[in-house]
């Protein structure tokens, strides 16, 4: 008889069983009710109130408490919940309980890698991380990634301290080291680790996928994988997520648009909102695509270093393409609508661009702050003038 | 990629050469190898691609450099 391994798959202790049963073909149809109940190895660990979490495939004995050992191939769910983070549709609370955790079948002697409780950095750690026996420790950044915790006083000195205590860490390895990604280090202070837990930090590569080449070279980590990128896709992932955080101020900016658009030389009316207010939401759209999508994804190939001036540039660009479209439409036939139409598109495109500078490892807290000095009012003029022009272009 | 750059001339890095003791933790934490170590001691050599995110402040045994981000 075929016993396939759907077979002792770890049923109740885990959502991914479902899953699995999606896999089954017609040769091993299990799901009868004749059949005895798979083996569950993990019963051991079943606990009233908890479950376990589909990503653990088993418990290692410790000198310390038993640590979950983790797997390092992603489910489907993990992927498809990966996808739904990346578009900003179930950002919060996306975690994993903080802790020690492995992978393979580590001992005293093997690595402590240090870690965000994102999850999504947590299942990105851990698929990177197939055949290597190590130890994985979590800290609580609050479902932030290790970048951004760190900065944010999360991923940090005391925190890492606190989670090597709690782990009893010193029992579990022998060499008093843990691997601590180099993002990492803007939250943390190597001295005061080792003053602290009597751990020494060595700071790992900055992508995990560089882990590795990092322990087979002896905990060392050549220029490439300690300098930061930016590269094309880095900057596409961060797009979603850039819309999304846009898309409620950009209706009530459309809102506004709609109301202004009605007002005229009969007071206020509906039609001409909707027929006028259509042509500038277009405006609006447009500066929402050129400052949210266009500038972040060629960022680089944009002249200027400033962001608020490539969010211009783009602006400009489709602002002009389309203008000449729109000329031909009737409700912009006056110079002055089309370049309220235009200065809006301007403003929208330059302070979304700006506001990417947040997204980004390239920029500087005092750059932003001099760019900002220098182009919210531009883009606040830009705003008042094409709001005064779309009024006075109704009369 | 790494002709990615910001605006120039307005990073708040201070680096004090006589604190230095050139243990190189700087040179090895900043994402954006703004740091070399030469003759034991920490040098910058580019000082425009420093992003400020303290990360060298951070490490540094010696108190030896500063990064002071406005609003940050
Ligand atoms: S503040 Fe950050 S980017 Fe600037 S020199 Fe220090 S580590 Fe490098
Ligand atoms: S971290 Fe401080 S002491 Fe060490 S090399 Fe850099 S500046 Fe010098």
């Amino acid at each position: 008889m075929k016993t396939d391994s759907n077979q002792s798959c770890n049923k109740g202790c885990c959502d991914e069983s479902n899953e699995q049963i999606k896999g089954f073909n017609s040769s091993n149809i299990s799901i009868m009710p004749s059949m005895r109940p798979p083996l569950n190895p993990m019963a051991e660990y079943e606990k009233s109130g908890y479950e376990l979490c589909s990503f653990v495939e088993n418990f290692v004995q410790t000198d310390a408490d038993p640590v979950p050992k983790i797997k390092t191939h992603l489910s489907k769910k993990d992927i498809f919940s990966t996808i739904k983070v990346r578009c900003g549709i179930k950002r919060h609370k996306y975690t994993v309980t903080p802790g020690l955790y492995c992978i393979g079948n580590p001992d005293k002697n093997s690595e402590v890698l240090v870690t965000a409780n994102f999850k999504l950095t947590f299942d990105h750690v851990r698929s990177q991380l197939e055949g290597l026996d190590v130890w994985i420790l979590v800290l609580d950044t609050k479902g932030v990634n290790v970048w951004c915790a760190a900065s944010k006083g999360t991923f940090a000195t005391d925190e890492l301290v606190r989670q090597i205590k709690r782990a009893s860490l010193e029992k579990i390895v022998s060499h008093h080291r843990v691997i601590v990604p180099q993002l990492g280090a803007t939250g943390v202070s190597a001295k005061k680790v080792k003053k602290d837990s009597g751990f020494r930090v060595v700071y790992g590569p900055i992508r995990a996928s560089d882990i590795m080449t990092f322990l087979k070279n002896d905990r060392k980590a050549d220029q490439k994988m300690r300098m930061v990128t930016f590269t094309f896709s880095e900057r596409l992932i961060l797009i979603p997520v850039e819309l999304n955080m846009v898309m409620k101020p950009a209706f009530i900016v459309l809102a506004i648009i709609l109301l202004l658009s009605g007002i005229g030389p009969g007071i206020f009316s509906f039609s001409v909102a909707l027929s006028r207010g259509s042509i500038a939401a277009a405006a609006l759209f447009i500066g929402v695509f050129t400052g949210a999508v266009i500038t972040p994804a060629l960022l680089p190939y944009i002249p200027f270093k400033a962001f608020a001036i490539k969010g211009i540039i783009t602006g400009v660009v489709f602002a002009l393409a389309t203008g000449f479209m729109l000329t031909t439409t009737p409700f912009v036939s006056s110079m002055t609508s089309l370049t309220s139409l235009f200065l809006l598109t301007i403003a929208i495109s330059s302070f979304l661009a700006m506001n990417f500078t947040g997204a980004t490892p390239l920029t500087s807290p005092s750059g932003v702050e001099k760019e900002m000095k220098m182009f919210i009012p531009v883009q606040l003029l830009s705003l008042a003038t094409a709001v005064g022009f779309w009024i006075y272009s109704a009369f | 990629m790494y002709d990615q750059r910001y605006i120039d001339d307005v990073s708040s890095l201070v680096l004090n050469p006589e604190e230095c003791v050139g243990c190189g933790l700087c040179v090895e934490v900043c994402p954006h190898r703004v740091f070399e170590l030469s003759d034991k001691k920490a040098k910058i050599v580019d000082f425009n691609a420093c992003i400020e995110c303290g990360a060298c402040v951070n490490n540094c045994p010696t108190q030896a450099i500063e990064v002071t981000p406005g609003v940050g």
